[in-house]
């Protein structure tokens, strides 16, 4: 029985399907309090008072906690993965609208809500700032009087104390000599894109429960890093780590909103201060007040020779973090550093600045920064590929990253090989074939696009292994699955190894007090790095199992291999699992562990130049063809064909890498077309599915496919990596590069809304639209 | 203030009381305890909640529980017949119709009311349809395909589960 490579149908498919399966979202616990929080209505201002007394007076409201509570157990109540940055409550100032400035705690939820609405906060308005590029000058209003970098990332340590400043964090690479490409360069092309700010909209919104119990406390969250959420709360509390339990369920959706610390301190902290469990559940509208994709500048600049290569690339970012860091530092760096593109370039200069707005805070949201990079490199490729009269797929073909070459990091590109996805861009395509773009209102074009991201590192994944007394087998990985299937992914793993059936082993939801430590469920990160440990652990069961079958058999581990849960001698003696536990503990019971982690290596960057000879444990590299209509006179743009390959090194379940690869792309579609929050004095306007539209079956291209190519990773859990984000990279200038392609009009901003294009389509023709 | 609320779901009768404000999604979920219908985004966009009421398929977030008084409401829970699952539940799972699940059960019922209607859909009329529905982890696609393969079968289903 191989189970690799084999569609099996995700494990908890029949409890999705009868509605059975677990999301915290349904728990109750008894004698709990629902909490309400009550939101800044500005931007940036300075906290007068809190009055409570209303909220306190209604019948079932039990207290008001606000940071002075906070303060009484928590003396330094900041947190956050980058930055130490973001108060359990605001703490003398708020610093974004819809920032949490109090909970009412209520024996009911409409209680609860109604209580929260009759807190009265007086403020002292601050100026506000909300563009990155004003942000960062430096007479900027000040959003945070001392930069508090967190620690744990000793590349971040040099800007603790820093103060006057709205840059968080600035990281560069420097390749080759800038100066000399662009000398030397016959054609230099310069400009400006930017995306706006969207949002997850996981539908099961963020929530988290808390429950004193003896001296620990146990918090219930749905959150896609529970091991984070124990170290953090710890720290915040000054208790060891096993004090605190962190357990989720299945998720409905993460995407990156369910990183970190969202609302876990805050409810630990409620539980602690009443003693009683707390719950507290966001709504959707205050999800877009809680973490969002970031919104970013990208000025990028490139020389280019006669014959089309690219020889010098600068690249300038601004990342709109919003009012706290998050994690947001981190996408800076480490997506920063792929500016350049999948491009094989001599002189290379990146700069990106992580900068607070007083906007809801940014975070890592499926891609972790790399789609608003790949908007601008891929979007100025066609542009540079039409100036120099070469073809898109043909420019890139002469400019890409091969292996055996460095990346502008100096990192050498291994396992990976762009020329593939190119050669099934084109395929899946038909590239060659003549288009026809049509001459009436309605125009056709095509057009298409690469992504290159790095794998975050160094991270680390343990996983442990149980053959129970009946020779069942349980798997405990702290890898939450939020719908990507990891869960029947890493059964495969296990199935692989021990000859088990997928669907017979059980995969124990994450639980700091059972699964070991996990980085956390993020970046594309899991099959590669759980997947090892996953792995491992397997076979030091079966090494195990070995042992005992060959004293049991008298006979050598050598000739023992183990099918469908039975052990096998070369001679053909066999004996079960069951029977294995039997001999080992002399009756049927007892316990068999294997354990297994993984961590990649690894080298630092040099941080005046971000070179280093290992970067990342894995390049992940994806690309995306369209073909659209766009109606000339209203600047509609429909998605007629859309395709989405990656390199994914092997796909270890081929239905579920094909179905990441499609959500991905119509997720992107969204982002493209029409997703962007509107803010009005940092009030978000479209706060709601209603007025934030996400993509519907509508908006699906009437030809849609996925497509991938396997080139097995040296160090892949059986040559596998990553692919959840794989998708997001390209489609979005893809489909801008198809608008190019039909009408030579440049859209410099996401997203892609009919009267964003019409305008461009208005310019083009010397009549621009006037202002709205 | 309580008012009555009996009604049927999934065939078992009920007789209780909610407050007027008390929307149907809440009163399932959290009277009846049938979770498997999920609170989304709670404006009657995303379908996540979606259930059936006299035959007919309502967001259950728009409309309060005291309507649905006098009533028969099906809920996802109340898809499978004697442990067997229905055509449709089955084509979820069969073709990887769903991710994360929390749109699933709105999806489910959406499907189980298209083909109540339209026993055989085209592939037009089951995108319109299920438009009334979001999904933000599976692109669609699959749930089209799913939708197509239980209307296959869902005849040889009908004679031996009802």
């Amino acid at each position: 029985m191989r189970s690799i490579g084999q569609s099996v149908p995700r494990l908890e498919g029949h409890a999705k399907v009868t509605g059975s399966v677990e999301y915290i979202h349904h728990l109750r616990l008894p004698g709990m309090l629902y909490g309400k929080i009550h939101r800044s209505a500005l931007a940036h201002a300075r906290i007068v008072s809190i009055d409570a007394s209303a909220a306190l007076a209604l019948d079932g409201v039990h207290a008001v906690i606000t940071i002075q509570d906070v303060l009484s157990l928590v003396p330094n109540p900041y947190y956050g993965p980058a930055f130490h940055d973001q108060p359990i409550l605001a703490h003398g100032k708020v610093r974004h609208v819809g920032e949490p400035v109090a909970v009412a705690l209520a024996v009911d939820p409409h209680i609860a809500e109604q209580a929260a609405d009759l807190i009265h906060v007086e403020y002292e308005p601050l100026d506000a700032v909300f563009d990155e590029i004003e942000a960062a000058r430096p007479d900027a209003p000040i959003i945070h009087d001392v930069l508090k970098p967190a620690g744990m990332f000793t590349d971040l340590k040099h800007l603790g104390g820093r103060s006057g400043t709205n840059v968080a964090l600035d990281a560069r690479v420097r390749r080759g000599d800038i100066a000399k490409g662009f000398a030397e360069a016959d054609r230099i092309f310069e400009h400006t894109f930017r995306t706006g700010k969207v949002i997850h909209a996981t539908f099961e919104p963020m929530v988290s429960l808390a429950e004193k119990q003896g001296d620990g406390i146990t918090i219930h969250t749905a959150s896609q890093s529970p091991s984070f959420v124990r170290a953090e709360v710890s720290r915040l509390l000054g208790w060891a780590e096993n004090r605190v339990r962190v357990r989720t369920a299945f998720l409905g959706g993460g995407f990156g909103a369910k990183l970190y610390i969202k609302l876990e301190a805050l409810v630990a902290v409620c539980a602690l201060l009443t003693g009683k469990p707390v719950r507290i559940g966001l709504s959707m509208d205050e999800q877009f007040y809680t973490i969002t994709k970031h919104g970013a500048t990208v000025r990028i600049k490139t020389g280019v020779t006669d014959d089309g290569r690219m020889i010098a690339r600068e690249v300038e970012t601004y990342w709109n973090g919003g009012a706290y860091a998050d994690i947001g530092p981190r996408v800076t760096q480490k997506s920063g550093f792929t500016a350049a593109g999948p491009y094989d370039i001599e002189h290379v200069a990146l700069d990106n600045y992580a900068v607070y707005t007083n906007h809801p805070p940014a975070g890592a949201l499926r891609g972790f920064g790399i789609s608003q990079l790949v908007w601008a490199y891929e979007r100025q490729a066609d542009i540079i590929a039409r100036e120099m009269g070469i073809d898109p797929l043909a420019f890139r073909r002469k400019n890409v990253l091969r292996e055996g070459r460095p990346h502008a990091t100096g990192t050498v590109v291994t396992d990976m090989e762009i020329d593939a996805v190119l050669d099934l861009l084109e395929k899946r395509m038909d590239w060659r074939r003549p288009f026809d773009r049509g001459t009436g209102v309605i125009r056709r074009g095509r057009g298409l696009a690469i992504g290159l991201k790095a794998c975050i590192s160094p991270t680390t994944s343990v996983a442990t292994v149980l053959l129970y007394g009946d020779g069942s087998c349980a798997l405990h990985c702290g890898t939450v699955d939020m719908g990507q299937a990891s869960d029947t992914a890493m059964a495969q793993i296990v199935s692989e190894v021990l000859g088990i059936q997928t669907q017979s082993i059980r995969v124990v939801r994450p639980d700091t007090d059972v699964t070991p430590y996990d980085m956390a469920t993020l970046g594309s990160r899991s099959t590669f790095h759980m997947g090892n440990a996953v792995r491992a652990a397997a076979e030091d069961v079966l090494a195990q199992v070995f042992h005992i079958a060959a004293t049991s058999l008298d006979t050598e581990v050598s000739s023992l291999e183990c099918v469908d849960a039975e052990v096998v001698s070369s001679r053909g003696a066999r004996m079960t699992l069951r029977e294995i536990m039997l001999a080992r503990f002399a009756m049927q019971a007892g316990t068999i562990v294997g354990t297994g982690s993984f961590a990649p290596h690894y080298k630092k960057p040099d941080p005046a130049t971000g070179q280093s000879p290992d970067v990342t444990p894995f390049w992940m590299l994806g690309g995306a063809g369209a073909e659209i209509e766009v109606d000339t006179e209203t600047g509609r743009i429909e998605v007629t064909k859309l395709v989405n390959v990656a390199d994914v090194g092997r796909a270890l379940n081929p239905a579920s890498v094909d179905r990441q690869l499609t959500g991905a792309a119509i997720m992107q579609v969204g982002f493209t077309l029409f997703e962007e929050m509107v803010f009005s004095d940092g009030q978000v306007v479209n706060a709601s599915l209603a007025d934030y539209k996400i993509p519907g079956f509508l908006d699906v291209p009437r030809d849609i496919s996925a497509g991938y190519v396997e080139v097995p990773h040296r160090n892949g859990p059986y040559g596998a990596k990553g692919v959840g984000e794989t998708g997001v990279f390209s489609p979005s200038p893809a489909i801008a590069n198809a608008l190019y392609d039909a009408l030579g009009v440049i859209v410099h901003d996401l997203p892609l809304t009919p009267e964003r294009v019409l305008r461009a389509i208005r310019q083009a023709e010397n009549r621009p639209l006037g202002d709205e | 203030m309580k008012l009555p609320v009996n009604l049927s779901v999934n065939g078992q009768a009920y007789e209780e009381e909610a407050e007027p404000r008390t929307l149907l999604v809440h009163f399932l979920r959290e009277r009846l305890g049938l979770t498997g219908t999920h609170v989304g985004c709670v404006v009657g966009e995303c379908g996540a909640c979606s259930v059936m009421v006299d035959g007919a398929l309502v967001k259950s977030c728009l409309m309060l529980a005291v309507q649905a008084h006098g009533c028969e409401v099906t809920t996802v829970e109340g898809l499978a017949q004697r442990g067997k699952l229905h055509p449709i539940q089955e084509a979820f799972v069969h073709n990887f119709a769903m991710q994360c699940g929390f749109c699933t059960p709105g999806f489910l019922m959406a499907s189980h009311a298209l083909l109540e209607r339209t026993p055989n859909p085209t592939e037009e009329q089951i995108r319109q349809d299920l438009s009334s529905n979001l999904c933000m982890c599976t692109g669609y696609v699959q749930i089209v395909e799913a939708v197509k393969e239980a209307a296959s079968r869902l005849g040889e289903w009908r004679k031996t589960h009802t």
